[in-house]
């Protein structure tokens, strides 16, 4: 499509963990060195602006060339000799898009919809990184900057358009977002764990950063209940201690290895007067289970066991599922939007775009000004209109002629793409600077 | 002039009901904004209301059915939004505003005139005793409201079924609180209401309390509220339990406020159809 623009082709060339391997993945590392890739890629010839992705689950060029089969060639060549990958092997792991295919892939992986976890925020922080480091390396251009800029409003589109990350897709978290709807906020609240798994560690980890006050610990043994409560900066108790703490913690998540019950029916009913109430969630992530199933049937208690959690997260998966067909929806439409910009990157729509704004803004004042007037003759009515045109078309001749003489320059996209916001040429240059 | 008013009221509440209404099904944020901004330009034009009547009639507009329906929506209202800006929740309005509604909807069909006032009830007692009373209904409504919320989210909670109320309704805690909170305002003025009402009584009547369905009632109610707090402060009942008395409490009240007027004969019989 933009041999008509600037005869360059935005071309994407990348893998991701769906496509190879993680032992091809791991291995593209270039050695640990992040300037490398940039010095290497900017060495070849055929590629102008381009963008360098890496994290552990993608890795990704972005480019505009005006010779889309060399660059590919040189880009497998730069990754598979640096990093000792038989071209084979790596070719078979690769995509690659063009032109508007290529966008739209972008804007997928920005939105998180091409994600291991769907609509996990990290990635759009990623391609923010990737692109920081292409602008410090000056890789990057006119093509590219506004694909990017164009790439970060439509991940932000779809994040408050759709509920694409709003719903928790891991046991720990659908836990947390459990207890803010149980307590309005956890700021305050007293967490306890009882034994020491890694879930539990984890799900600590999401109320601390959700303002719970305290971790109380309690394990079978008490040196690991004391390593953890160190880094929770919380309190080690002893498993015989844990009837004393039900009075006094908000939240319970136990994941003992116990063959029996550690908290039954008649130790939480009991501590309910003594809570006066207070509510009480109880998360067993153990198996075989740590807490009676039926202290669910008591009033302001709520129990939740790892089958419970399971449910949920499917739920939400679900739930991301649904969204993310309204995600693609907007990406489908954004992309539309970039292929029209990247279009008018040619030379005659631009003169015609600007030859029309002309004659609108001289049409209107005319109406306006001769129907102060009053009463003229037709022919002084119509000098009117020669005089005005006249004036328009000088005033445009020089810049038109100017444009007209860069369109065989190999740069010409920053001339019209300059012209354009000059003269304003269109309302989709203004969200530009969005971001 | 205050029909005027009043209409104008009726038609921003039924927006504003409306507002929330799609806010809560859509969840888009502009439409619970201007569902606020509707509902208190109603609150605006509500006062507005009361003020002009009050000026036009040359009384406390409590008296017949028409005002004591619009008054009670009234301070609803005002009760929401207090609530609103005291504890931020999202899409109560969605359950008051309906009520606030009705209410005025059920004002507005009937007679609106203003007649003269009943020689008993000429009294500086008038303005002091149901004004008190309808504030008290206005806020223990709302405790209702959050009461309702409570347990279709309690309920979601328990049961592990998460329908389309989980997001939308704000946290246990929360509506506890308010529920709390509401107790905590609308039982004093309860009291006042009562106390009020005695000593006018022993004014008009000459006697502090007769037995009469209305008297019978309230005190029915106020006995009721009563209870819930005291249970609140000493054992500390909370969550479902106090969801379920808040409801119970305000169907009490309404019994009080309609049903005696409407169905049973008493002293307080004035407080009817206004006809």
């Amino acid at each position: 499509m933009p041999d008509g623009a600037s005869n360059l082709s935005i071309v994407l060339i990348g893998l991701n963990h769906e496509t190879a391997p993680v032992e091809i993945r791991e291995r593209l590392t270039f050695g640990g060195d992040r300037e490398l890739p940039f010095t290497l890629i900017r060495g070849i010839l055929f590629v102008r602006e381009f963008i360098f992705l890496s994290t552990c689950n993608r890795v990704e060029v972005l480019m505009t060339t005006p010779d889309p089969a060399n660059a590919e060639m040189e880009i497998k060549k730069v990754f598979t000799e640096s990093n000792g990958i038989p071209l084979g092997d790596f070719e078979r792991c690769l995509y690659i898009y063009h032109e508007e295919e290529a966008a739209k892939h972008l804007f997928r992986v920005a939105a998180s919809l091409d994600s291991m976890v769907l609509g996990e925020p990290q990635i759009l922080g990623q391609i923010k990184d990737a692109y920081r480091q292409a602008t410090d390396q000056k890789t990057s251009g006119v093509i590219l900057n506004r694909l990017l800029h164009k790439t970060f409003s439509v991940a932000k589109r779809v994040r408050t358009e759709t509920g694409i990350c709003s719903h928790a897709v891991s046991i720990s978290f659908a836990a947390v977002e459990l207890a803010r709807k149980i307590f309005a906020d956890l700021k305050g609240k007293r967490a306890m764990l009882i034994g020491a798994g890694e879930m539990a560690e984890l799900a600590s980890e999401h109320l601390i950063s959700n303002g719970v006050a305290e971790i109380v610990v309690a394990n079978r043994t008490l040196e690991r209940a004391i390593d953890l409560a160190q880094k929770f900066k919380g309190r080690a108790v002893s498993l015989d201690e844990v009837y004393d703490q039900l009075s006094k913690v908000d939240i319970i998540i136990s994941s003992t290895g116990a063959p029996g019950l550690v908290i039954n029916y008649d130790n939480v009913k009991s501590v309910m007067r003594a809570r006066k109430n207070r509510p009480l969630f109880l998360i067993d992530i153990a198996v075989p289970r740590d807490i009676d199933p039926r202290t669910n049937e008591i009033d302001n208690v709520y129990l939740y066991d790892i089958d419970d959690l399971k449910g949920i997260v499917e739920l939400n998966k679900a739930e991301r599922q649904k969204e993310a067909l309204r995600a693609e929806r907007i990406v489908e439409e954004e992309v539309i939007k970039f292929k029209h910009w990247l279009q008018a990157l040619d030379i005659t729509p631009i003169i015609v775009c600007l030859r029309e704004k002309a004659e609108q803004i001289r049409l209107k004042e005319c109406r306006k000004t001769l129907s102060n007037m009053g009463s003229l003759t037709p022919e002084q009515e119509k000098a009117v209109h020669v005089l005005t045109a006249s004036i328009v078309n000088k005033m445009l001749h020089d810049p038109i002629t100017y444009l007209k003489g860069k369109s065989s320059r190999e740069h010409k996209d920053i001339y019209l793409d300059f012209a354009r916001q000059i003269f304003n040429l269109n309302g989709e240059s203004g969200d530009i600077e969005e971001e | 002039m205050n029909v005027i008013l009043f209409k104008l009221t009726l038609l921003l509440y039924l927006a504003a009901t409306a507002g929330y209404l799609v806010y809560i099904i859509s969840q888009q944020k502009p439409a619970g904004r201007v569902a606020l901004g509707v509902a208190i330009a109603g609150f605006f034009f509500h006062t507005a209301t009361i003020i002009v009547r009050y000026y036009e009639a040359g009384y406390a507009p409590v008296t017949n059915l028409h005002e004591s329906l619009s008054f009670f929506a009234w301070a609803l209202i005002g009760g929401y939004l207090y609530i609103h800006v005291r504890y931020k929740v999202k899409n109560l309005g969605a359950f008051a505003t309906p009520i606030a509604a009705l209410s005025m909807i059920a004002s507005s069909t009937l007679p609106k005139k203003i007649v003269a006032l009943p020689p008993v009830l000429k009294s500086y007692w008038l303005p002091i005793h149901a004004t008190v009373y309808f504030l008290a209904y206005g806020i223990l409504a709302v405790a209702a409201c959050a009461g309702i919320m409570y347990l279709i989210q309690e309920r979601q909670i328990k049961k592990k079924k998460f329908g389309a109320f989980y997001q939308r309704l704000p946290s246990l805690e929360v509506l506890d609180a308010i529920n709390y909170r509401c107790l905590t305002i609308g039982f004093p003025l309860l009291t006042v209401g009562i106390l009020t009402g005695s000593l006018w009584a022993e004014q008009a009547w000459g006697a502090h309390w007769q037995w009469d369905p209305k008297e019978t009632w309230s005190l029915v109610s106020w006995l009721f509220y009563a209870a819930l707090l005291h249970e609140r402060l000493a054992v500390g009942w909370r969550g479902r339990r106090a969801a379920i008395m808040a409801i119970i409490g305000l169907g009490a009240l309404l019994f009080t406020f309609l049903g005696v007027s409407l169905l049973l004969k008493g002293l307080h019989t004035y407080a009817g159809w206004g006809v």
